[in-house]
């Protein structure tokens, strides 16, 4: 079980969260991107062995969305990588 | 290949079971292949196998990082289907069905296969509008699908006390697919890989890939692996939750998320449920083994994992769903579990095609492959051979993801 960390209600369970899924590359502007290009951001989600950034909704709280870096491999939830961002 | 049959066994028996010949060889590695497959398991065998038996290549090694089928095909719950959605699916999945039936004769192995049903436990009206719709589509394509009321549901169930009226979800009815079956998981990889060997196939365990190799013509050029270089002009992966980590190597992104999907077995208990059992609405299923266990499966654990094994609280929500349906159940002692990482398209079906790297072939996004295995791999060695997809398989290329048409499949899993 995962204790995922809320600015307003602190560390709480998994299980009062939703998935929002992995924090993929910032939309580009369609007109500056070939349909290649366009289709890898519609489609393709980072898919790391290891430190992944991801979104997740405090649903069943207080209703905040969460981003957070977490480890594919173990389930901890890590401090972000120092080449992110 | 020593035959197996009634009398090779007697014939053993005599000599008290010392002289049974190897099922497989374990021949030393070359540096050159002509196909090179990529996992040990229930595809990658299979493939092998089919290119060796349909195609006449049987210059093929298949690499293994760890043990010949010690992967998802060792993790998974064993059901055998075709009650899917779409008209791309449905075809496929009656043709594997078709091909495991006869796989214990086709691979003089037996696969101990028991077409038992599938019975659905219906608890909401738009699952029941969904798998109707799911069961007119099916007609066309000859499986079988059928509506039975909570009355005969529960005479065929005995076990299913829960679900009343009372209930947050009381049950509606069934829905009864009769060409679903179980077989064992070990027999087909072990049948495989035995059949695949005699034919001329290498298999090399304990041989992990740690990278592929881009040619300097721009097509794949071979492996890089733990025992060394291993050149080949086709290279196939089908390593399932690790597709992406591999073609990462050499700068290939594909549209899959690794996911981990867990399972858990009950200790043996007398015959009890004789068919296998789908909750959709409750997230749960489960069958009982031949050895008298309940094989009990639920949702996967949110977000991407790499890891294989059960969360608690994944644990919890699957035995609470179960128990409410099947209260008696709460007696039961439960002895292992596990997980396995799978990848999944965001539409939920296959990709099986040739991959911007020429040569360099996947098969992937198999959210419950087993069932998938016969067909996955006829159809992976016929697109390997010839360059070009099979019919079964030619709405589930990479093209679907350029043209954003998808196959948006409902029936890949109970957890979706």
């Amino acid at each position: 079980m995962m204790l995922i960390p809320c600015p307003f209600c602190g560390k709480r369970n998994e299980s009062e969260f939703i998935f929002g899924g992995a924090v993929g590359a910032d939309r580009p502007d369609p007109n500056s991107v070939n349909d290649a290009e366009w289709v890898e951001y519609l489609t393709v989600a980072p898919n790391p062995l290891g430190p992944v950034q991801e979104r997740w909704w405090h649903a069943r709280g207080c209703s905040e969305w969460v981003t957070i870096w977490r480890d594919t491999r173990t389930h901890d939830i890590v401090e972000a990588p120092d080449d992110s961002e | 290949m020593q035959k197996y049959s009634v009398f090779s066994l007697a014939r053993n028996a005599l000599s008290g079971h010392r002289n049974w010949s190897r099922a497989w060889r374990s021949p030393p590695l070359k540096d050159q292949y002509e196909v090179v497959v990529i996992g040990a398991g229930g595809h990658g065998l299979a493939t092998a196998f089919y290119l060796a038996k349909e195609f006449d290549i049987t210059d093929v090694a298949v690499v293994e990082k760890g043990w010949l089928g010690g992967g998802n095909i060792a993790r998974n719950t064993v059901t055998i289907r075709s009650n899917y959605m779409r008209d791309e699916s449905i075809p496929f999945y009656v043709k594997s069905v078709a091909m495991y039936e006869g796989l214990t004769h086709e691979l003089n192995f037996n696969m101990m296969h028991s077409k038992r049903t599938m019975v659905d436990v219906v608890q909401t009206w738009p699952k029941l509008r969904e798998l109707r719709r799911r069961q007119l589509a099916m007609d066309i394509y000859g499986s079988t699908y059928e509506q039975i009321s909570e009355n005969e549901l529960r005479s065929r169930i005995p076990a299913l006390t829960g679900g009343g009226p009372d209930a947050r979800l009381p049950v509606i009815c069934g829905m009864v697919h009769t060409d679903a079956g179980v077989n064992r998981h070990d027999a087909v990889a072990w049948g495989y890989a035995r059949a695949a060997d005699a034919l001329g196939v290498e298999i090399h365990q304990q041989t992990a890939i740690q990278s592929l190799i881009r040619g300097a013509d721009g097509h794949i050029s071979g492996v890089e692996t733990n025992r060394g270089t291993i050149r080949a002009k086709k290279v196939v992966v089908a390593v399932s939750g690790h597709t992406t980590t591999l073609t990462e190597t050499v700068g290939l992104k594909l549209p899959l998320r690794t996911m981990n999907l867990t399972a858990f077995v009950s200790e043996p208990v007398k015959p009890l449920v004789d068919v296998i059992v789908n909750c959709p609405d409750s997230g749960f299923y489960f069958s009982q083994s031949d050895k008298g266990e309940m094989v009990i499966g639920g949702a996967p654990d949110m977000g991407q994992s790499f890891r294989r094994d059960i969360k608690q609280n994944v644990f919890e929500d699957t035995v609470t769903a179960m128990l409410s349906l099947f209260p008696s159940f709460k007696k039961l002692k439960l002895m292992r579990q596990w997980g396995g990482h799978l990848d999944i398209a965001h539409d939920a079906s296959p990709i099986m095609d040739q991959t911007d790297l020429p040569g360099l072939f996947v098969t992937a996004g198999w959210w419950g492959g087993y069932k998938a295995i016969p067909a996955g791999g006829l159809t992976l060695a016929h697109l390997v051979a010839k360059s070009e997809p099979h019919p079964l398989m030619s709405s589930f290329t990479l093209n679907r993801f350029r043209h954003l048409d998808f196959v948006m499949e409902a029936g890949t899993t109970t957890a979706r």
